[in-house]
């Protein structure tokens, strides 16, 4: 199943095969690491429920779920 | 002599490793033009010759998203260092490569200092550096910046390559984008462009840079564009040029790496099995830090007991507590140091208010046995007070706030270097989204609370310039512990003459008003002359580890130097200036101010300053304390003059003058036990100025210009020409809020003509803004 990253729920993981967007926060995803192929995992959501942490190439991340839902990735079922 | 530029990730304990290479000889600056950092030193080693190293920025990558990354990638290709050590964090070997594979791109001959080696071993990992090194091209030696005294065999290395010459490598050679890099490439070298294999790259990458400055070649590049299609990335080659940097990485650089594996259990001594906790110490500590409920009352307790230790005058509240009722104790009684250390009847103080006690004995000791020694030597009572008043006093006043602005700077540098900060990013940028900062630009404005000038430049850790800016702005508006005199004051004096009120919550209410003025002042930046996107948030959480003491003292040191430097300088400078203004009538005739007040007959009311005041008062009768206040009218501007050495100075102004006016008929008779309160309760009864005119003179005074010190390091922190547009956006500002209060107090009925100057002011920024986009789209499409 393919779904965005902004609609993960709390351990959710998943392979990422997309990113969309442009430009510089395009090009910044691509540098912190998100890219095609690499395995994400949603580790929690701030208090107030945005933005989000992700742990991506055994870092953690984070990011908006504006710049989130840029980001598809497949889920397994 | 060698020179070397260290590079590297944030957090890759490049700059401890910079510490430890040079040593004292390290040396901070800023990058001309922008406010990053500039570290240099030396490592000197005996029977070899010194070798210079440059810190460079910490980045991510060599595209020009930050100005540090901007920085980095000018610094390798125009000042051609001799050799870059690639600090790398061997715990997170994969994203810390992909710098390096940009890195490699460069025609400079590189070392790959694998940092963090302990911590590896210590997990039990492996990393097989022959490997890695093979993979890359270039040598790899582990390190451990924090453990290791002796780099002399990374040094050795690095001066063995710093005298080759290396031409750039790149991983694309194997994809079939080889063919466009090296066609790109031999038209860069047509030109004559040093490092062509990075450029090309980098055109190819579509870099905002290498656009604009090679636009033709970028044709060649969209036309391979056109006749180019991958399976999944279609002809994007920014994607396919990252992705392909990562399968490299994981492809060759994995295999030198192990990675021990943890059993799932253990078993006892009883030979039970019991599951291992899951998860490092620091996703445990993070669990707690930032959880949905507690995440937020975590992070006010811990502000509290920042603040309260820098500035508490009564620690924990034991005083008032009452656990000192039944005590009578007065440590040091009846020396210069009574009471300072404890007293049952003041209780204990922080250690901020302790040190600064502490300071100021010893400073004012100093003044004291300067004007006695000057007095002897029979210098004349204008030059007494010149030294005394004017040199020694105004570079005291500033220096006093060095004690807590020293603490303050110490608990933020603990809070942000263990990795505390960016959490605190993480839990509030919901709500700082909306005013256009990130969740980052808090620490700064509630460190404003303080004191501006640590506020200022904690500035640093905001991502981009405009941020940057926006908060350097507002940092004054959240009033600052040298204004509380002036809010405690006034509020004090209006209570007791009209009768009207609670004076703590005036006081309040004008912390709140300061807040607010605030919150309104980043909406309109960000829809006027600060414009544009509110910037991404995609940030780094890195784990979190202990302060390292050496690191926290050099960073606290190097702020309280530049702050000394200025207080020398600039700031002397500036406060002579005032003093001189106030002690000398226009022809030059000086104005004595003994022990039982003025002296010769003249009075400050005779000074230059004030026939200034006289001059500007008119044009703060819009603000309530102008021309309707008659003789004395100019106390309140000159007031306002005065702050500007240290907002103590306002309320001083008018204890200084109170001896002046307390021969005016109905004037006097007030006493109060807040400070100041009576000063300013006898100025009200001298001018006849309103509850209005008073509240608007307070919010005048809190958000306008600050102090020269805090201006001083707004110059510092701020990108060069920002600081003239900032100091008229403080008038502004401060004339503006000041005019609503006093109208609106004082005819009710004028709020309706505020809201539709307001009103009309929105619809035409919109207008204006709307006018703005259609011709920057018209440009862009042209």
């Amino acid at each position: 199943m393919e779904k965005t990253l902004d609609t993960f729920k709390i351990g959710e993981k998943g392979v990422i095969i997309k990113v969309n967007g442009e430009g510089v926060t395009r090009r910044r995803l691509f540098d912190m690491g998100v890219t095609p192929g690499a395995n994400a995992k949603l580790v929690k959501k701030a208090p107030l429920g945005d933005p989000i942490e992700i742990t991506i190439r055994n870092y953690e991340l984070t990011l908006r779920k504006n710049e989130a839902k840029q980001v598809t990735l497949k889920v397994e079922d | 002599m060698i020179r070397v530029a260290l590079a590297g990730n944030p957090n890759s304990g490049k700059t401890t490793l910079f510490n430890a290479l040079t040593g004292s000889s390290a040396h901070v600056g800023n990058w001309p033009g922008v406010t990053v950092d500039k570290r240099e030193g030396e490592y000197k080693r005996k029977g070899y010759e010194p070798i210079s190293i440059i810190d460079l920025p910490g980045i991510y990558s060599l595209s020009p998203y930050t100005p540090e990354e901007v920085i980095s990638r000018n610094y390798i290709i125009d000042e051609k260092p001799d050799c870059v050590i690639n600090v790398v964090d061997a715990t997170n070997l994969e994203r810390n490569l992909y710098l390096t594979t940009q890195l490699l791109e460069m025609d400079v001959p590189i070392v790959i200092a694998l940092n963090m080696i302990d911590v590896v071993k210590k997990n039990k990992d492996e990393i097989n550096y022959n490997k890695l090194s093979k993979a890359l091209g270039v040598p790899v030696l582990p390190v451990s910046a924090l453990k290791e005294k002796d780099f002399s065999s990374l040094m050795q290395v690095v001066n063995e390559e710093a005298s080759k010459k290396r031409k750039g490598t790149t991983l694309l050679e194997k994809t079939n984008l080889n063919d466009l890099v090296n066609e790109i490439k031999g038209l860069y070298e047509e030109k004559g462009e040093n490092n062509s294999l990075f450029h090309s790259i980098k055109l190819i990458e579509g870099d905002s840079i290498e656009r604009k400055n090679h636009e033709k070649i970028y044709q060649k590049v969209e036309e391979f564009k056109s006749n180019f299609n991958d399976e999944t990335f279609g002809n994007d080659l920014e994607a396919i040029i990252a992705d392909e940097r990562y399968k490299f990485i994981q492809e060759e650089c994995s295999i030198s790496f192990k990675k021990h594996q943890e059993p799932e259990y253990i078993v006892d001594k009883k030979g039970r099995k019991k599951k291992v906790k899951e998860g490092t110490i620091s996703d445990r500590i993070d669990k707690v830090l930032t959880n949905r409920i507690f995440g937020l009352i975590i992070f006010v307790v811990i502000l509290f007991f920042v603040f309260h230790l820098t500035f508490g005058e009564d620690l924990f509240y034991l005083k008032a507590m009452g656990a000192f009722n039944n005590t009578d104790v007065t440590l040091g009684a009846g020396t210069t140091w009574e009471g300072i250390l404890f007293s049952s009847g003041t209780g204990i103080q922080s250690p901020g208010v302790l040190l600064q006690t502490i300071l100021v004995g010893f400073t004012d000791f100093i003044t004291e046995q300067v004007g006695i020694g000057l007095d002897l030597a029979g210098a004349s009572s204008w030059a007494n007070a010149l030294i005394c008043d004017g040199i020694l006093a105004g570079i005291f006043s500033v220096l006093s706030f060095l004690p807590q602005i020293l603490l303050l700077f110490l608990f933020f540098s603990i809070l942000e270097d263990s990795g505390y900060m960016a959490r605190v990013a993480f839990i509030l940028d919901r709500i700082f989204r909306r005013f256009g900062v990130s969740g980052r630009a808090f620490m700064p404005m509630i460190m404003g609370f303080g004191c501006s000038i640590p506020a200022m430049t904690n500035t640093r850790t905001l991502a981009t310039d405009r941020e940057r800016t926006a908060t350097i702005r507002v940092i004054p508006f959240f009033s600052c512990s040298a204004k509380l005199p002036i809010l405690t004051a006034c509020a004090g004096a209006t209570v007791t003459l009209f009768g009207v009120g609670n004076a703590d919550l005036i006081t309040l209410g004008m912390y709140g008003a300061g807040i607010i003025i605030a919150i309104i002042a980043l909406l309109v930046l960000r829809s006027t002359t600060l414009r544009g996107e509110t910037p991404p948030f995609i940030m780094e959480l890195p784990a979190y580890h202990w302060p390292k003491f050496s690191s926290l003292m050099l960073h606290v040191w190097d702020k309280c130097k530049h702050f000394v430097k200025k207080a020398f300088t600039i700031i002397l400078v500036s406060n002579l200036v005032i003093w001189v203004l106030q002690s000398f009538t226009p022809s030059w005739q000086y104005i004595e101010y003994g022990d039982d007040g003025f002296v010769t007959g003249l009075t400050t009311n005779d000074s230059i300053l004030a026939n200034i005041g006289k001059i500007i008062q008119p044009l703060f009768t819009p603000l309530g304390f102008g021309s309707q206040l008659g003789t004395f009218g100019w106390v309140f501007a000159v007031g306002a003059i005065t702050g500007l050495i240290a907002k103590e100075n306002v309320i001083a102004t008018f204890a200084m003058l109170g001896a002046v006016v307390a021969s005016v008929p109905g004037v006097g008779g007030i006493v109060s036990d807040i400070e100041g309160a009576s000063d300013v309760a006898m100025m009200i009864q001298a001018t006849n100025i309103n509850i209005p005119g008073i509240l608007a003179f307070v919010v005048f005074n809190m958000t306008t210009i600050p102090c020269f010190a805090a201006v001083a390091t707004a110059k510092a922190e701020l990108n060069k020409g920002k600081l003239k547009n900032t100091i008229v956006f403080w008038l502004i500002t401060s004339y503006i809020a000041g005019t609503i209060i006093y109208l609106v107090g004082t005819w009710w009925w004028t709020v309706f003509i505020v809201l539709v100057v307001i009103a009309l002011a929105i619809v035409s920024i919109h207008f204006i803004n709307k006018a703005r986009d259609k011709k920057a789209n018209l440009t862009l499409n042209n």
